[in-house]
């Protein structure tokens, strides 16, 4: 057991961290929910884009170093320690792109994932409807065949869809046999939201700013060509990143390990007047640590040909309640200065309490970590799910 | 980078485990509560030919030279099968090459010498003996004694951290076992979300102790830190599992007992977890905490 890395990794190491010291900016970006901070955040994608550091663990050919799950860590943890911007594009490159390169046909990989790559085409996903939360799989939206156009005509509403608002590409499941219950019948589409049929409507979140929006679809047609994997199918296609949602991808130690810092530069600041705040700091601090070492053994049962599994509902409860527990105690550590609306620490926080909400509710993951990890019985029918 | 054990490790871990399910540990921890140390003695005498005493004492001593992630393996599992004895003491804080059983008083983390009444008391002066929550711990007041180097009280708390997460991983499985069987309203208490989402808390806790044990046995983070989330996990687990439990987990003669009152021993021996979390604070802002 080891926490070493080689001399390549080290290398790499050291080659991001020096870029990312040179070129993170100085200011932090303004918020991507806003029509400016959007076109600086693309910006700031194309920057990385060039340097081969916006997805570097895809092929070359499609804009990536061929980085490995472990150099995936290690630019994620050198990321969020240089504070750079969050990632405008994560839903298309950590929710989307591993389905297209798993189930996409070779023509969509060359056309979707380069301008995924550099920042210039943002995607936003689209699964929740009015009806379905936590129960995905009731979706209603429709998709009928149209034989003689060679597609699909989709028809509903979606709603809260991340950075729909100003995202130029959507992903998201129809039921497609319109006689299916539940899982069956279901497909995956693709379409630009511009499309004609499609409106989007901005829905502002609990800072005010528009970080969701609803989608409705009125007759879009879709061509065959942008169905990803086989009609009938978009259940399972779906599911295959819905663990990567809970689990790595989305959610790497960087993040919070950074946020951790920042934590304890605050307390040695603030610390003598909130002393009662002490157990917080530490725990959120440990925490910070404990999510490292446990994202370090998945990697290495990763990378050893393991699967994420339902063990990616024990990351994702870990890290949502983790994310809240850390911003927490930065604004009790505050004072009364922690209501002002421009501090990062509140940026954070209203975000973090998002966090047990999306990418499945924290008792939707408890209910699997019971009933996949620890074997426990299923609801009765027509209890729950 | 490799963050996972090695099959030696997982292989002595189970060895470890073969010989105390075939001495009957639990029977051993009764029959040593009662004040026959008789069994526990000889169980003691053969893990220690395993080498468990001598484990982390350099090769040149006579010792096996084994890493602090090998004596971390060692005690999660003496933990999960509910071990007797000074073993801290005498493969951790004081590792003994010869296989014999000592104990120790180190203030202000462990007050009291823990079985003196069959173990060598390494130095100090024996006085009055008290009762533990935890039945299988004697505990006795020394005076004078020398302290300890701060290396050897690391590897005491790591150690004590570790046999935490193997109990808390063993009142994990045995509650979940029970909640599977036991019926109420006519199904598997275990089908109800308040049963699994309480479970399911347990079972992430532990699951992020342990990296944490095993960081701390590479110099990753301080044994403070692990210690803190051992105990917090492990008496998460031990709650959980008295409630999920009901009354047959309130009562002495249910063998879940013994492992609820090691816990709660644990959680304060080898310095409570408000101790630790300073220890931790001073650590990670390289300032020494007044109080
Ligand atoms: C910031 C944010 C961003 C989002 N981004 C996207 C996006 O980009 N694309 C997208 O498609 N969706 C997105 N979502 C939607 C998200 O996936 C849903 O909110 C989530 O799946 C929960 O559904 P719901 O909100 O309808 O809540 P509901 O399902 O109505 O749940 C309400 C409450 O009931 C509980 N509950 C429901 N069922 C059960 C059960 N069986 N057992 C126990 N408790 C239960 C839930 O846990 C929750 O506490 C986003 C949400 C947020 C907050």
């Amino acid at each position: 057991m080891d926490l070493t890395l080689s001399e390549s990794e080290l290398a790499f190491q050291a080659e991001v961290r020096s870029w990312l010291a040179a070129n993170v900016p100085a200011e932090p970006l303004p918020s991507m929910d806003t029509e400016a901070g959007w076109a600086l955040h693309q910006e700031w994608e194309a920057k990385l884009a060039a340097e081969r550091l916006s997805v570097v663990s895809w092929p070359r050919e499609v804009g990536g170093r061929e980085a490995s799950l472990i150099e995936w860590v290690i630019f994620e943890e050198e990321y969020y320690r240089a504070g750079a911007p969050g990632r405008v594009s994560q839903n298309g490159i950590f929710l989307l792109a591993p389905i297209i390169f798993d189930h996409g046909t070779p023509e969509q990989q060359a056309r979707f994932l380069p301008s995924m790559a550099t920042g210039e085409k943002i995607w936003a996903q689209a699964w929740s409807e009015p009806e379905a939360g936590s129960d995905l799989a009731s979706i209603r939206s429709t998709a009928v065949r149209d034989d003689e156009r060679g597609g699909w005509i989709l028809n509903g509403q979606k709603t809260w869809s991340s950075r729909a608002t100003y995202a130029h590409w959507g992903f998201g499941l129809f039921r497609s046999d319109p006689d299916s219950a539940k899982h069956a019948g279901l497909t995956y589409y693709l379409f630009p939201l511009d499309a004609e049929g499609i409106t989007v409507r901005a829905i502002a979140q609990l800072d005010g700013e528009a970080g969701f929006a609803e989608i409705f679809f009125d007759d879009v047609f879709v061509p065959d060509a942008d169905v990803l994997g086989a009609p009938g199918d978009g259940w399972r296609v779906a599911m295959s990143t819905a663990g990567n949602e809970r689990g790595l991808s989305l959610r790497s130690p960087g993040r919070f390990c950074a946020a951790a810092d920042r934590l304890v530069e605050l307390w040695k600041l603030n610390g003598a007047d909130a002393p009662q705040s002490r157990d917080a700091v530490v725990d959120a601090w440990i925490g910070a640590q404990a999510y490292r070492l446990f994202t370090w053994g998945t990697v290495t049962r990763l990378a050893d040909g393991g699967e994420m599994g339902a063990a990616g509902s024990v990351n994702k409860v870990f890290w949502s309640e983790l994310d809240i527990a850390l911003h927490e105690t930065g604004l009790d550590l505050l004072g009364a200065d922690a209501e002002l609306l421009e501090t990062p620490w509140m940026d954070g926080y209203v975000f973090s309490l998002s966090g047990p909400i999306y990418a499945g509710t924290n008792e939707i993951q408890r209910n699997i970590i019971a009933e996949r990890i620890l074997g426990l019985p299923r609801e009765p029918k027509g209890a729950a799910k | 980078m490799k963050f996972e054990l090695t099959e030696e490790q997982t292989g002595f871990a189970e060895a470890i485990t073969d010989l105390m399910r075939s001495a009957d540990s639990v029977a051993v921890a009764r029959s040593w509560a009662g004040g026959d140390t008789a069994p526990g003695v000889k169980l003691w005498g053969r893990l220690a030919d395993l080498g468990l005493t001598a484990l982390v004492a350099p090769e040149e001593d006579g010792g096996l030279g084994g890493t602090l992630v090998d004596l971390v393996v060692a005690f999660e599992v003496l933990g999960h099968e509910l071990a007797v004895g000074p073993w801290i003491e005498s493969a951790a804080l004081s590792p003994q090459t010869s296989g014999e059983m000592v104990t120790a008083a180190a203030a202000p983390l462990a007050p009291y010498a823990a079985d003196a009444q069959v173990a060598r008391l390494l130095s100090g002066t024996a006085g009055a003996q008290h009762a533990s929550i935890d039945s299988t711990r004697t505990l006795t007041e020394v005076t004078g004694g020398e302290a300890f180097g701060a290396e050897a009280l690391d590897r005491a708390v790591l150690a004590a951290a570790a046999q935490l997460v193997g109990a808390g991983e063993r009142v994990l499985a045995d509650s979940v076992t029970y909640v599977k069987q036991r019926k109420q309203f006519g199904r598997e208490i275990g089908s109800y979300q308040a049963i699994k989402h309480q479970l399911a808390d347990v079972r992430i806790a532990l699951d992020f102790a342990r990296p944490l044990v095993f960081g701390a046995a590479l110099g990753e983070v301080p044994v403070s830190a692990a210690k803190v989330y051992a105990a917090d996990a492990a008496y998460l687990a031990a709650r959980t599992g008295l409630q999920v439990h009901g009354a047959i987990g309130y009562t002495a003669e249910f063998d879940l007992s013994l492992w609820l009152n090691r816990i709660r021993a644990l959680v304060t021996a080898w310095g409570t977890p408000a101790y630790h979390r300073g220890r931790v604070l001073e650590a990670i802002t390289d300032q020494k905490q007044a109080g």
